[in-house]
């Protein structure tokens, strides 16, 4: 390093011990003093076969970006287990407000694959009703979620409804101004959201330690609130903690924010390059703390899950990326009138005009006078 | 010494000019350091120059701008990345109400020599926020200046100018176009950098662009050539201030003119154009000023952009239009 910033320190390095596991990486159960989950062997069998799926809908994804078929595509390899213990510890009436990587989640709330692949294909901004999964469309401007979730959690407040928000952030995301103005109105009047945070350590390029000189659950502290930091490799400590927070949040007790400390495994997106930012052996040491070789390793173990129970799941997995493909593949273009239809609830004569010029424009090439 | 550049490596060596002629200047912006920036424009220049004149932002554009105005008083000229044009807005009220407003507020004891760069424009089958063309925003702001470069060679001296000049610029470069090339002399003397200039001479209608819509009234340009008509091309390379004496003088000649841009027609900078061209050249006009742009709606998805941006054909509508007066 030549130079450096000034003031600039050490990068900090998180003490394990405030990490809630409940599940080691060798793929051992343990218990925990604050956090415990009873499941059942269906249960976890079904958790299993969501972490295999989401990775293989991601797999085929980055395939599919690579020979021409997405436009970009926002991998979540390595952050599985985050993304399906927050979306499975959700009530079927809570809402989530996503960023723009919660495919795992948006699997959860029973979303569409193709209508978040349609999203990176450049055919719409999200193609799912956020009403009817209670999942909000992706949010691509860093941050600007946050608020809305808190919001809207204010207005189940205002219902006297049981209902919690899970709002979805990065770490990077942390140092918005709108992120802490939403954590401060989060505060302020209780609101029943809850902060999920995936610290995946990357803000594309840049890593933590500029964005944060604490542990980012300690920030909720300055806040006013609980943080939390859960191994977001462990599904099943993610299932607890959230469903944990999601409940206090129900029962007027205000935010939680949670830190699932976690790795971004790909690039950021399909048009990032890690190798310029990131040592190889940094990926090599999350390897070994891969979420669905862990709870692999628990199912079989315990007898909860045999070899026949494993192929049905991967044979699921490429019925579904061939579904994607072929779904994909087969897509049809938006029509061109389409961007004029929406714009606002009651169309303007102006841009009434404007579509019908459109018309005739492109009309005109059809007699072939062009 | 003439070198073959593209726009994106002409911007790096820009940079790194303006970097070694003066240690005041500082480049600021998220993933500008190792990565080099999303669009690779400031590649190299971390390792060569040092964290802390290449400084990896936290992920916070209002801290980006806000901290560029402490800086800039401290006699600092920060020059900051914008990564995408959709993500200057959480910027939008440090450079509209601060950056914008120091030197009037302060009657001209305190200078804001702050370069905003941000990579704006369509093309690129982005998903939403990484197409649009904000200029209006900015140019409608007493107290900032705006360029749009087109080419290498202005891309090589412009950012040196705009980094050099005492106000603040909002640097606009036309990402779809970081990897068209030119021949650039890095000795020869620059055109100032507040002027427009005429690309291609014609007598029939002239059409004005800057930005990515250089290139397409080129391509334009050439095509109405075959059918026997004669076009002439202005870059206006700088929104703001606007060198409107070049285009008079050029309507006065073609009667008829034509402003291309991809932002929404309403309110874009072609309606600034074409009321200053209206009066000043209401007598010779033979048609009305026409206006070529995105349409009144969001940028849409990706597979539709090519029906939003005004493309060659759109450009010769217009001149058609225009000739039919
Ligand atoms: C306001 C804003 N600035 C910049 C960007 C460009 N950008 C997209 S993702 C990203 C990094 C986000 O990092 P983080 O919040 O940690 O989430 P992650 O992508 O790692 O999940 C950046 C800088 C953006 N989308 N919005």
């Amino acid at each position: 390093m030549v130079d450096p910033v000034p003031g600039a320190a050490a990068p900090h390095h998180a003490p394990r011990t405030e990490l809630v596991q409940l599940l080691t990486p060798e793929g051992d159960r343990v218990e925990h003093p604050d956090y415990s989950l009873q499941m059942g062997d269906d249960e976890l069998r079904a958790v299993y076969r969501d972490l295999v799926l989401v990775r293989r809908w991601d797999v085929e994804a980055t395939a599919l970006q690579r020979q021409g078929e997405l436009g970009i595509w926002a991998s979540l390899l390595g952050q599985e287990a985050a993304q399906i213990g927050a979306g499975r510890a959700m009530a079927a009436s809570d809402m989530a407000f996503p960023t723009y990587r919660e495919h795992g989640v948006a699997w959860a709330r029973g979303v569409d694959p193709l209508h978040v692949i349609s999203l990176f294909r450049g055919v719409d901004n999200g193609g799912w009703d956020p009403v009817a999964t209670g999942f909000n469309l992706y949010t691509v401007v860093i941050g600007a979620q946050t608020l809305h979730a808190t919001g809207y959690a204010m207005g189940i407040q205002r219902d006297g409804a049981e209902q919690a928000v899970l709002a979805f952030l990065g770490d990077g995301a942390t140092s918005q101004g709108e992120v802490n103005e939403a954590m401060i109105w989060a505060a302020s009047f209780s609101a029943p959201v809850v902060f999920f945070c995936q610290n995946n350590q990357y803000a594309i390029s840049v890593p933590l330690e500029r964005q944060s000189r604490v542990p980012l659950y300690q920030r909720a502290a300055g806040f006013g609130f609980p943080g939390v930091r859960v191994d977001g490799n462990d599904v099943l400590a993610v299932l607890a903690v959230t469903r944990q927070a999601l409940q206090a949040a129900r029962e007027g007790q205000g935010p939680t924010f949670i830190e699932a400390f976690t790795y971004r495994m790909g690039a950021h997106t399909t048009s990032d390059d890690p190798t310029r930012y990131r040592l190889a052996s940094e990926l090599e040491e999350w390897k070994l703390r891969d979420p669905i070789a862990r709870l692999k390793a628990h199912l079989s173990r315990s007898s909860i899950a045999d070899a026949a129970f494993f192929e049905s799941v991967e044979a699921e997995a490429d019925e579904l990326a061939a579904r994607i493909r072929s779904g994909t593949l087969d897509m049809p273009d938006p029509a061109p009138t389409e961007m004029f239809d929406h714009v606002y609830a009651e169309q303007t004569p102006q841009l009434a005009q404007q579509r019908a010029d459109f018309v005739a424009y492109q009309e005109s090439f059809e007699g072939g006078e062009h | 010494m003439s070198e073959t550049l593209t726009i994106g490596k002409a911007l790096n060596l820009g940079l790194r000019k303006a970097m070694e002629d003066d240690a005041k200047v500082v480049l600021m912006g998220e993933d500008i350091g190792k990565l080099g920036g999303v669009f690779r424009i400031t590649d190299g220049l971390q390792k060569d120059f040092g964290e802390a004149r290449v400084v990896d932002t936290p992920l916070a554009e209002a801290g980006i701008l806000g901290t560029a105005v402490g800086l800039a008083m401290r006699g600092y000229r920060p020059v900051c990345e914008i990564q995408f044009d959709g993500f200057v807005f959480p910027a939008y009220n440090q450079i509209v109400t601060q950056v914008a407003k120091i030197h009037a507020r302060s009657r001209g004891r305190l200078a804001m020599p702050i370069v905003i760069r941000i990579p704006f424009g369509g093309g690129i089958g982005a998903v939403e926020h990484h197409s649009e063309s904000p200029e209006a925003y900015f140019a409608h702001t007493a107290g900032l200046k705006v360029v749009a470069v087109s080419n290498p060679v202005d891309a090589y001296w412009g950012i040196q100018q705009a980094i050099a000049h005492p106000d603040p610029i909002v640097f606009l470069e036309p990402k779809r176009r970081y990897w068209e090339k030119a021949e650039v002399d890095v000795e020869a003397t620059p055109d100032p950098l507040f002027a427009s200039r005429v690309v291609r001479g014609g007598d029939d209608v002239t059409v004005l662009a800057y930005g990515p819509m250089v290139k397409t009234a080129l391509q334009a340009a050439a095509a109405a050539a075959e059918e026997g008509r004669s076009v002439e091309v202005v870059d206006l390379r700088t929104v703001s201030p606007l060198d409107l004496a070049p285009v008079h003088e050029s309507v006065r000649r073609t009667g008829r003119c034509v402003v291309v841009h991809e932002a929404p027609v309403t309110l874009g900078l072609g309606a600034e154009i074409a009321a200053r061209v209206t009066e000043a050249c209401f007598h010779s006009l033979e048609a009305p000023v026409l206006r070529v742009g995105g349409y009144d709606t969001p940028y849409p998805p990706s597979k539709l952009e090519e029906d939003y941006l005004p493309d060659l054909d759109r450009v010769l509508d217009a001149v058609d239009r225009a000739m039919e007066f």
